[in-house]
């Protein structure tokens, strides 16, 4: 497993999700934190594509070998795009959360609401 | 009680888990290893060669007395006069109305002295429930909880691992011997486990476990949590108190009548006999998913009936677990549909065990 890491180039929700945003359209994942609590991810349930989720909602499911999780929308939007890798290697969850680990694509509705993620500094400062 | 409110119990090993990078977490009331390098990794080790568990947190029980067989056959529902002077035997303790209190083995220490391993949820109550059946058996009873800890040795190595550390030979299967290991004195070598695997379990004075512990894992034994420990009895079908027995349920519908007999007149016997006779209304079965996901204890079977365990198996890649389904439903090879959190998800009932060593 990868050594804990909380990368600049995402924002961080509290519920320990990033969000990486591109313009319109954001990449969801979990944090180090997140995948470290859950262990080994044996399977993932994705929402379909074309599905809109709320900010602050749960959109999928994570598996890991002792539990079941779900893992909440960092923002609001539409799906357009789910990680198919996940599929036969959800294992990608816990070696590369911020890499081949992302869960989603999303076409934002409101993209004031990055305005209320958290930066690095401060998510990290959260988790002690 | 909110969660944390109570001081959580230690193991004597609890400094070497933090050291080997263990994840704690309360469990029945003690602060126990759930992980070290992770599930998947120790459930391997322990198949394929040998697996470390910390199990201090099971209680004892000793009946001792010239009265010791006649109370235990009394509250045991297996029959205790069957067990040899070094032997072990499972059985579980029941209510007057068959209702499971507790799965327990008991060890025979000498003719007159018995040792019975207790499920740590439950061993107040295990202990409290004897005493008050013990009027008029010529029996003392000891809690002897804070004088072991245990460890379980298992995996395909466990015993060469055990047997270049142990002064003398180890017993076999279901049998039981007192010897020095690692250094530590009056070890009690079980033949018995918890994995489907070859191995033993040991039960040790306090201050002499971690000396053992250490010359187990420089022996090349994995430390392995009970996240590991959970999915390896789950593929071999070995039943969880908490989740595959409850008060509620009988042995028989849980698929241990063949450790209750009847005939010894145990507490709850009558109510064993009858549902052995007429047959109950449900079944506890293994199953696997034949669909993606994994059903989780509460999970409701489609139809009636509920899941009891549910994992990943490590082993088979897929989800398995154990449910109590309508008894028209509990024969191999049945179809059935778990609602896992508002889906249906196919599912079909096998054998025991899941898990068969390739041999």
């Amino acid at each position: 497993m990868a050594d804990a890491s909380y990368p600049d180039d995402v924002k961080y929700h509290p519920e320990h999700d990033w969000a990486r945003i591109d313009g319109d359209v954001a990449t969801f994942g979990i944090t180090w934190y997140a995948q470290d609590q859950l262990g080994e991810v044996v399977f993932v349930e994705p929402p379909e594509v074309g599905k809109s989720i709320s900010k602050d909602e749960p959109y999928a499911e994570i598996e890991s070998v002792k539990a079941v999780s779900d893992v909440v929308a960092p923002l609001s939007g539409e799906i357009v795009e789910v990680n198919a890798l996940l599929t036969d290697s959800p294992e990608k969850i816990n070696e590369d959360p911020y890499g081949d680990g992302w869960l989603v694509r999303v076409r934002l509705s409101d993209v004031s609401e990055v305005d209320d993620l958290l930066d690095r500094e401060t998510y990290e400062g959260s988790l002690s | 009680m909110a969660a944390g409110a109570e001081t959580l119990k230690r193991t004597p090993l609890y400094d070497r888990h933090v050291a080997a990078g263990a994840r704690l977490v309360p469990f029945a009331g003690w602060e126990m290893p759930v992980q070290y390098t992770g599930i998947r990794e120790e459930h391997v080790a322990v198949r394929r060669t040998v697996g470390v568990f910390d199990v201090s947190h099971m209680g004892e029980v000793e009946t001792a007395g010239p009265g010791a067989e006649a109370f235990l056959q009394r509250v045991l529902s297996n029959d205790v006069s069957k067990i040899a002077d070094d032997g072990a035997q499972y059985s579980v303790l029941c209510r007057e109305d068959g209702g499971v209190l507790d799965d327990l083995f008991t060890y025979r220490l000498a003719p007159a002295r018995y040792l019975t391993v207790t499920n740590a949820s439950n061993h107040e109550r295990d202990l409290a429930w004897m005493r008050a059946q013990a009027e008029g058996f010529d029996v003392e009873l000891h809690d002897r909880l804070a004088d072991y800890a245990m460890l379980a040795v298992q995996g395909p190595d466990a015993r060469a691992l055990v047997g270049t550390l142990a002064d003398g030979e180890l017993p076999r299967r279901f049998r039981t011997t007192v010897l020095t290991v690692a250094g530590a004195p009056d070890v009690l070598v079980c033949g018995t486990g918890y994995t489907g695997e070859d191995g033993v379990e040991l039960l040790i004075a306090p201050q002499h476990a971690p000396a053992v512990w250490d010359a187990l894992l420089e022996g090349g034994a994995v430390p392995a949590g009970l996240g590991a420990r959970d999915t390896l009895r789950l593929e071999v079908c070995f039943h969880l108190y908490g989740n595959d027995l409850i008060e509620e349920r009988g042995p028989i519908e849980a698929g241990l009548g063949w450790c209750c007999k009847e005939d010894t007149g145990f507490i709850g016997s009558d109510a064993v006999r009858a549902a052995r006779e007429s047959g109950t209304a449900e079944t506890l079965v293994p199953f696997v998913m034949t669909s993606p996901g994994i059903a989780r204890q509460g999970n409701p079977v489609v139809g009636g009936g509920e899941v009891t365990s549910g994992t990943m198996s490590p082993c088979l890649g897929q989800g398995i677990g154990m449910a109590y389904v309508p008894a028209e439903k509990a024969e191999p090879g049945t179809p059935i549909e778990i609602d896992v959190r508002g889906r249906a998800r196919e599912a079909e009932v096998r054998a025991k065990p899941l898990y068969t060593k390739e041999r």
